[in-house]
């Protein structure tokens, strides 16, 4: 676009341009800014779990195969009260020799179940399967079964449950 | 970025799109020497695509139900981020739309603006009135409050005096004999899709004719 002007200061085109670009970045900030905020909000206030959960008595679980223990947690998210449901193998291997394993699937998160059948922890959505002690031997999961950390005390089970 | 890759990728996109015969068209129209009340048509334009857009962002967080809507807002209202200011802009930006709206169409009027060839121009605007005051009616029962309550109560009653029909419509408003979840419900689809809808299509040949035929002068005293 030639110039009609041989002047070398900016040209009036040109200095609206700028300007325009300048405020118009402003205001777009003062209107993006909220909704990305609006948006991504509910990630940024997750309620935390840290706590010590029993599973109750030693000696009810049976020695050699695994047991599965269900509770479950309550959070707020929004405008509701959301029930988490959460299971864990005890694994009791003699005595107080303890693995506690969570049932969530190191793949993709599904449950797993205990199969006395295949002697394998199960998953039923790639068919993963897991050993006794927790290690992949069949399917996609990256990782062994996730253990917890635990404690016994005055004969009762205890498990450290951390979230977020 | 240097100017010539930018130049050369618009280049690229006019060549295809056509984006210059759409901006002369559509920006660089010629226009009567008008006055401030031909801005009302622009001034409701934008209104209507902030009330769309407050709105989308608005379900993301509402929910259509009896025992849960009231608490959807009152999470969007206090525990969203900027939640007070989406939703404050759709609850004022809608009373604005209202006022708006009706002082463009005084000004259609009493510019004799509505004349040949824009008869099409000023019925779509009917329908674009109208359902701006259909988007306000079933928008101010959403919140789920007593105000909204009764509000409704009292308007599907008003439809209810209509003669012969007027007990079958004021039930087809309620979706039963109740203000009811079937209500709520109904009231939220016709607010976010049905009239929305209707809207985006009147506005399409509403524009399309203010384009095509172009604004109408201020009438003079000769006329």
């Amino acid at each position: 676009m030639a110039k009609k002007t041989s002047s070398p200061n900016l040209s009036r085109r040109d200095f609206s341009k700028i300007v325009m670009t300048f405020l118009g970045s402003i205001m777009g900030a003062f209107v993006g800014i909220p909704i990305i905020g609006y948006i991504i909000s509910p990630a940024l206030k997750t309620q935390t779990i840290d706590e010590w959960v029993s599973l109750g008595a030693l000696d009810g679980y049976p020695i050699g195969s695994p047991k599965l223990f269900s509770f479950t947690r309550t959070k707020v998210n929004g405008w509701e009260r959301t029930t988490k449901s959460f299971g864990v193998f005890v694994l009791r291997k003699s005595g107080s020799e303890l693995k506690v394993f969570s049932n969530v699937c190191t793949h993709l998160s599904c449950r797993v179940k205990w199969s006395d059948e295949d002697s394998a922890y199960v998953c039923p959505c790639h068919n993963a399967q897991f050993a006794i002690n927790g290690e992949v031997i069949y399917g996609p999961p990256p990782h062994p079964m996730y253990e917890y950390e635990f404690k016994v005390e005055e004969g009762n089970i205890l498990i450290h449950l951390t979230e977020g | 970025m240097s100017g010539n890759t930018a130049e050369k990728i618009f280049a690229w996109l006019e060549e295809r799109l056509g984006l210059e015969a759409i901006y002369a068209t559509v920006l660089d129209r010629k226009v009567p020497k008008v006055n401030w009340w031909f801005t009302l048509g622009s001034a409701s334009l934008f209104l209507a695509v902030m009330q769309g857009l407050t709105g989308v962002f608005l379900t993301m967080y509402y929910v259509p139900s009896p025992d849960k809507a009231y608490d959807s807002i009152q999470y969007i209202m206090n525990g969203v981020a900027f939640g007070w200011l989406i939703r404050g802009i759709h609850h004022w930006g809608a009373s604005l739309m209202v006022l708006i709206v009706f002082i463009h169409m005084l000004r259609t009027f009493f510019y004799g603006a509505y004349k040949y060839p824009r008869e099409i121009t000023w019925l779509t605007g009917v329908f674009l009135l109208l359902f701006t005051l259909g988007m306000g009616f079933t928008g101010y029962l959403l919140p789920w409050n007593q105000r909204a309550f009764w509000a409704t109560t009292v308007g599907t009653e008003i439809v209810g005096t209509v003669p012969f029909v007027g007990d079958f419509l004021l039930k087809a408003l309620r979706g039963g004999t109740d203000i009811s979840a079937v209500t709520l419900a109904r009231f939220f689809s016709a607010h976010i899709w049905i009239l929305p809808a209707g809207v985006v299509l009147m506005i399409s040949i509403h524009m399309y004719l203010v384009i095509r035929l172009g604004i109408s002068n201020i009438p003079s005293e000769e006329e």
